[in-house]
C-alpha cells in the first residue's frame, strides 16, 4: 500500500466517523431535506383548484348571487353583514368581499397584489355576468397537464437535490475546518508530514460517500411517495451530483481557508448561499430575473446543479447537452481547491 | 545520509520573534545533542512555546537560523524532515467524536515508518482507553494521547511542549516514563516546562529561559552549582535587616531579600550559622524563622532574576 493511500483513506475515515458520531448532523443533511420535500409536495399537490372564498355583504340581490355561486361550484360564499365582509377581507379569511345592489352592478372589494384575489374575481364576475345572460362566442378547449414529469413537484425534487448539497457541503465543511483550527488540530496537523492535498481531497471523498445517501434519499422518497421518475440516466444524475458536492466542498475550503471563529464562517457561509437560495432556480424559474442578470444566475454553481439535473430527470437530456453546466461546476471544484491550498491557515 | 545524521540535533542563532510590539524571542542561540533531553525552563510569557514552535516549523522567525537534523525549513522537502519529527503541542484538542485508537491511526498514517499502534497503546497504557471517544478522556488521558501520536511517526527528535501541565502527579509521571523509555531508544528530546522537578528529573541540560532571552545555560547539576551553595537558608527576622549585613558573613555566597525574608546561598552552614545568629543580635533583631533546603532549579532562577518561577 502507498502511504498516500493510507493517509487519505485515514482522513476520509476520520470525516465520515465525525459526521456519522454527530446526530444532529445527520439529521440535517438527510432528515431535512426529506421534510422539505414532504412540505412541498403536500402544499402543491396536485388538486382541483381550489375554490376562493368569497364574503357577499347581505343586500337585496345577495341571495341571488350567493345562488349562482354556490349551483355553479365557483366559490365559497358566506353571506356577512358590510362590516363583517371587510374584517374577514382584512384578515384573509376570504379572497374578496362582492356587494350586489342591484343585478346591474356587482361592486368588488379585493387587494389587487394577491393573486388568489384577483383570480377569485375574474371566477366570480364570469359567473354572474353568464347568470346575468352574457354570452361567450369562442368555444374552449383546455388540455389539463398532471402527468408525471411535468407538476411541481417535477420541477422541485432536483433543485432540492442541488441545494440539499450546496447546504451539507457548505455547513459541514466550514463548521469542520474553523473548529479543527479553533482547538489546534490543524496546527498539530500541519506538523506531521501528512500531504496538505490529502487533507483537502479527504473532504471531497466523505462528501462524496454522504452525496450516495443524500441523493439516493431525495430520489426514493420522491419515486415513491411522488411518483417522480428519473427520464434521464441514472448515470449521469450521479455524475452530476459527485461534480456538484466537489464544486460546493471548493467553495466551502475556500471560504473556511482563513476563517478562525464559528461566527465569522457561518456569517460567509450565508452571504454566499443566500443569493444562490433565491437566484438559482430552486423553488421557481429563475427565467423570472431580467435578462442582464441571467449570464451571471447562471454562472452560479447551483445555478449550473439544478439546470443538469432538471434536464436529466425531467426531460432525459444526454449529458453531452449540460456540458455547460459541467464546466462551471468542475471549474468551481477546481478554483476552490486551489485557492484553498494556497491560502490555507493551518494555525 | 551525510549532513543529517551526524552534528548536533538541533542548532540555532540569534532567533528573534515579535508580535506586534511584543518581543517574544529576544536573540535565542541553542545547540542540542543528539540522544539528550534537553530542557527550556522558564515562567510563562518567557518565549518558551514561541521558540518550540519555530524549532518545530511551525513559526516562522524574524531572524537568526535554526537547523533540524541538518535541515533548514522552508528549504524544500519540508515533510521529509517532518518523518524524523513528533511534535506535542500544548493544548492541541484532537477530534472529539473519534476514538483513542482511531485518532493513533490516522496519525501513523502520516508517516512512512513508524511504531505499531497497539505498542504505543501499550506503552502510554492507554489500551483499556481504546474505543473511548476523546470527547470523554480525562485531561492526563488526552495528554498521554498526545505524546502517543507524537511518538508514533517513531521519530528521532521529539518536541513536547509543557507536556505534564495540568496533570496529576501520578500522570506526569507517566509521562516521564514514556519520556525515559525514548530516550533509552536513542532518541533526542526537547522539551518546555515551567516545572523545576520536572526539568531536574528529565532533561541532561537546560536553557533557563526569561523575557525572550537564554540567561543561564548547562545540566541541572552545573546550575545548582553555580550558586556556589550547600544549603539555602531562608530566615525571618523580627525587625528587618538590611540584606548587607548578611553577604559579607562567612560562609554565605549570596544574600537577597525577598518578601521581607533573607534568602542566603550557604556554602559552610557549620560557619555560617554562628556568625548568622551573632549579626542579626548586634543589629538588634532577634530570629522569628529559619528554614534550609537544598538548592533547586528555582532557587537559580530566583538568584537569576529575582523572581519566583512559578508565578502566575
Amino acid at each position: 500500500m502507498s502511504s498516500r493511500r493510507v493517509e487519505l483513506w485515514q482522513l476520509t475515515l476520520a470525516r465520515l466517523r465525525e459526521f456519522y458520531r454527530e446526530p444532529g448532523a445527520v439529521f440535517w443533511v438527510f432528515g431535512f431535506p426529506v421534510l422539505l420535500a414532504v412540505g412541498l409536495g403536500i402544499a402543491f399537490r396536485n388538486q382541483p383548484p381550489e375554490r376562493p372564498r368569497v364574503a357577499i355583504v347581505n343586500g337585496p340581490e345577495a341571495a341571488f348571487a350567493a345562488d349562482v355561486l354556490r349551483a355553479g361550484d365557483v366559490a365559497e360564499v358566506v353571506l356577512v353583514s358590510d362590516d363583517e365582509a371587510a374584517r374577514q377581507l382584512r384578515t384573509g379569511e376570504v379572497a374578496l368581499t362582492l356587494a350586489v345592489p342591484e343585478r346591474a352592478e356587482l361592486r368588488f372589494r379585493l387587494d389587487p397584489t394577491r393573486e388568489e384575489a384577483r383570480h377569485a374575481r375574474d371566477r366570480v364576475e364570469a359567473a354572474l355576468q353568464r347568470a346575468l345572460g352574457r354570452v361567450d362566442p369562442a368555444r374552449v378547449v383546455e388540455a389539463q397537464v398532471t402527468e408525471p414529469g411535468a407538476r411541481y413537484i417535477d420541477f422541485l425534487l432536483p433543485g432540492l437535490i442541488g441545494l440539499n448539497l450546496m447546504g451539507s457541503s457548505m455547513w459541514g465543511i466550514g463548521y469542520a475546518v474553523v473548529d479543527a483550527r479553533r482547538r489546534r488540530l490543524l496546527k498539530r496537523l500541519a506538523a506531521t508530514p501528512m500531504r496538505r492535498s490529502s487533507f483537502m481531497l479527504a473532504f471531497v471523498l466523505s462528501r462524496l460517500v454522504f452525496l450516495v445517501v443524500e441523493v439516493a434519499a431525495l430520489l426514493l422518497f420522491g419515486a415513491l411517495v411522488f411518483d417522480v421518475t428519473v427520464h434521464g440516466s441514472l448515470v449521469a444524475v450521479a455524475g452530476i451530483s459527485v461534480l456538484g458536492a466537489a464544486a460546493f466542498t471548493g467553495i466551502a475550503l475556500a471560504v473556511a481557508a482563513r476563517v478562525q471563529s464559528i461566527e465569522a464562517v457561518s456569517g460567509w457561509m450565508n452571504l454566499i448561499m443566500l443569493p444562490m437560495w433565491l437566484l438559482s432556480g430552486t423553488f421557481f424559474s429563475y427565467a423570472r430575473f431580467p435578462e442582464v442578470v441571467q449570464p451571471f444566475i447562471r454562472a452560479l454553481p447551483l445555478t449550473a446543479i439544478n439546470d443538469a439535473l432538471r434536464a436529466v430527470m425531467s426531460r432525459g437530456a444526454p449529458v453531452h447537452s449540460v456540458a455547460l453546466e459541467l464546466g462551471v461546476l468542475a471549474a468551481f471544484a477546481l478554483l476552490g481547491m486551489a485557492w484553498a491550498l494556497r491560502t490555507f491557515r493551518w494555525q | 545520509m551525510p549532513s543529517s545524521t551526524s552534528g548536533p540535533a538541533i542548532r540555532c542563532r540569534g532567533l528573534r520573534k515579535s508580535f506586534a510590539e511584543v518581543r517574544a524571542v529576544a536573540g535565542v542561540d541553542l545547540e542540542v545533542r543528539r540522544g539528550e533531553c534537553f530542557g527550556l525552563l522558564g515562567p510563562n510569557g518567557a518565549g518558551k512555546t514561541t521558540t518550540i514552535e519555530i524549532l518545530e516549523g511551525l513559526g516562522v522567525a524574524d531572524g537568526g537560523e535554526v537547523e533540524i537534523l541538518g535541515q533548514r525549513w522552508g528549504g524544500g522537502d519540508e515533510r521529509a524532515l517532518r518523518q524524523r519529527l513528533g511534535v506535542c503541542l500544548q493544548e492541541t484538542q484532537l477530534a472529539d467524536r473519534l476514538t483513542v485508537e482511531e485518532v493513533l491511526r490516522l496519525f501513523r498514517s502520516f508517516y512512512e515508518r513508524g511504531r505499531d499502534v497497539e505498542e504505543v497503546l501499550r506503552l502510554l497504557e492507554l489500551e483499556p482507553k481504546r474505543r473511548a471517544a476523546y470527547v470523554k478522556l480525562s485531561g492526563g488521558q488526552r495528554q498521554r494521547l498526545a505524546v502517543a501520536c507524537a511518538l508514533v511517526g517513531a521519530p528521532e527528535l521529539l518536541f513536547l511542549d509543557e507536556p505534564t501541565t495540568g496533570l496529576d502527579p501520578q500522570a506526569r509521571h507517566r509521562v516521564w516514563a514514556v519520556i525515559d523509555e525514548f530516550r533509552r531508544q536513542g532518541g533526542t528530546v526537547v522539551l518546555t516546562t515551567h516545572y523545576m522537578e520536572e526539568a531536574a528529573q528529565l532533561c541532561d541540560r537546560l536553557a533557563i529561559m526569561d523575557h525572550g532571552r537564554v540567561i543561564a545555560e548547562g545540566s541541572p547539576r552545573e546550575l545548582i552549582a553555580s550558586l556556589r551553595a550547600d544549603q539555602i537558608l531562608e530566615l525571618e527576622p523580627t525587625a528587618s535587616l538590611d540584606a548587607g549585613v548578611f553577604a559579607a558573613l562567612p560562609g554565605v555566597s549570596a544574600a537577597r531579600q525577598q518578601n521581607g525574608r533573607h534568602v542566603l546561598s550557604v556554602r559552610d552552614v557549620g560557619a555560617a550559622l554562628p556568625a548568622l545568629l551573632e549579626a542579626i543580635q548586634a543589629h538588634g533583631s532577634a530570629v522569628k524563622t529559619l528554614e534550609t533546603h537544598q538548592p533547586t532549579l528555582e532557587d537559580v532562577f530566583v538568584s537569576l532574576t529575582g523572581r519566583e518561577l512559578r508565578d502566575e
